[in-house]
């Protein structure tokens, strides 16, 4: 498995961290060591345990063995601060179908913290035309297709202020100008000095992104008796 | 950062929003007690003495089974388009955001009920005397029912049908409320005191609504594995 060789402290660091799923290791003994200003791509097989691991390095999960630690500290002792900082889009993108993509952007600003919101801003409006939703604010999620659903889930990385993004297949469904878009603006955050984590399938595009790659073996994976 | 109120108040409204959009999903567990109430008097027969005896016993029965029928999807939505999970990642007390969800429950399956109760009373020929004290009733019981119902449809989150598992934990829970309502409603038609029924029915739901969320939010949290 990868090392970092960075020896500074890193933001989130999994140390030694395992996963039995249904009797199966899915990865044991794993380092994976973020700094800031990293983008780190996850791939592997289906079944590998990539979600899991995101998972677990969100914290939704806890680590069979090992433990992940944010700024060298153990996530339940500084959860609340981790999740201040923490910006997770799992594989279910979190967007309700009964809500219009502006409702939804709305009140995912406020889940990201933001107490000014009172209703629709400006903001919200640059934030869909850059998504390429304009026109469609007003129409009922579930009404959109699957990429545009998913442009509306990913409004949030334009909406946060948070400092890590663990980011589940961000580009599942999308075209090649929402994969060149959401590519754009991970070199923006990286270049404020956030991090990023994530699992693809596909090549990243942009060579600009200083991407580090962690592939789970899943041959590897022992069956437990 | 947005403090636990602002969440709260968040959370609710979205949730009266998109019940708003789904209006028969709201409105059928009001329709089948509706419905059990206005059948009961045709198969019993028209007798006013009988009716005004059983009315109580009824109502409430009917009132217990129409909150079984809305807990499948309290959490179930959330939990399968990952709202719920965004939930576990604020640094707000999962367990206080969760109430907000019980108390939009509440705002939609409860006081629509103690506002029907005169309509109910009158269609079972309840006795005027004892039309307030159902009302009473109903006002300080139905928290209870949506509080330890939101346990139930927390702990069958990961289950695919767990409605008559959801059932099987919570009647039980719900028989000393009914017990208690009743008596108080029978009293009252009978011009006793009811303060004492009154009294534990209303120690019931703040011992519930107080106690419940701490549950909610560890069941739910075991549910994100």
């Amino acid at each position: 498995m990868t090392q970092s060789t960075n020896t500074a402290m890193p933001l989130l660091h999994a140390d030694r961290v395992s996963s039995i799923r249904s009797g199966r290791v899915l990865f044991s003994q794993l380092q994976l060591a973020v700094q800031a200003g990293e983008i780190w791509q996850i791939s592997g097989a289906n079944g590998a345990g990539k979600s899991t691991l995101l998972r677990m390095l969100a914290g939704l999960l806890v680590p069979n063995e090992g433990e992940v630690r944010f700024n060298g500290q153990p996530l339940h002792r500084v959860r609340d601060d981790y999740h201040q900082q923490l910006l997770y889009i799992g594989h279910k993108a979190a967007v309700k179908p009964e809500l219009s993509a502006l409702e939804n952007v709305f009140w995912q600003r406020r889940l990201g913290g933001d107490t000014t919101a009172t209703a629709e801003q400006a903001q919200d409006w640059d934030v869909l035309e850059q998504l390429g939703l304009l026109g469609l604010e007003e129409e009922m999620t579930g009404r959109l297709s699957a990429g545009q659903q998913r442009r509306v889930a990913l409004t949030r990385l334009w909406c946060s202020t948070a400092s890590l993004w663990i980011l589940d297949e961000p580009f599942t469904s999308l075209d090649v100008d929402g994969i060149a878009l959401l590519q754009q603006r991970f070199l923006q955050h990286l270049s404020r000095g956030g991090s990023i984590v994530m699992t693809s399938h596909q090549p990243l595009t942009d060579t600009q992104l200083p991407l580090q790659q962690l592939t789970l073996n899943s041959a590897r994976a022992e069956v437990l008796l | 950062m947005m403090n636990s109120w602002q969440l709260w108040r968040s959370v609710l409204v979205k949730d009266l929003r998109i019940a708003a959009r789904r209006r028969s999903d709201a409105l059928n567990p009001l329709l089948f007690l509706l419905m059990v109430v206005t059948l009961f008097p045709l198969g019993i027969g028209p007798g006013p003495d009988i009716l005004a005896r059983i009315a109580p016993g009824i109502i409430w029965v009917a009132a217990l089974l129409a909150t079984l029928l809305g807990l499948d999807r309290l959490f179930k939505d959330d939990y399968n388009d990952g709202s719920l999970e965004q939930l576990c990642l604020l640094p707000q007390p999962l367990a206080f955001t969760l109430t907000a969800k019980v108390a939009a429950h509440w705002l939609l399956s409860g006081l629509p009920l103690v506002i029907l109760s005169p309509v109910l009373a009158l269609l079972l020929n309840l006795p005027l005397d004892a039309w307030w004290a159902l009302a009473l009733t109903l006002l300080l019981g139905t928290p209870a029912l949506s509080a330890l119902g939101a346990i139930g449809a927390a702990l069958t989150l990961q289950l695919q049908r767990g409605g008559s598992l959801v059932s099987l934990i919570l009647l039980p829970l719900f028989i000393p409320l009914l017990i208690f309502a009743t008596s108080a409603v029978e009293n009252a038609g009978m011009g006793l005191a009811v303060q004492g029924q009154l009294a534990i029915l209303a120690a019931i739901s703040v011992l519930t609504v107080t106690l419940a969320p701490l549950a909610m939010a560890a069941a739910v949290r075991m549910s994100m594995n």
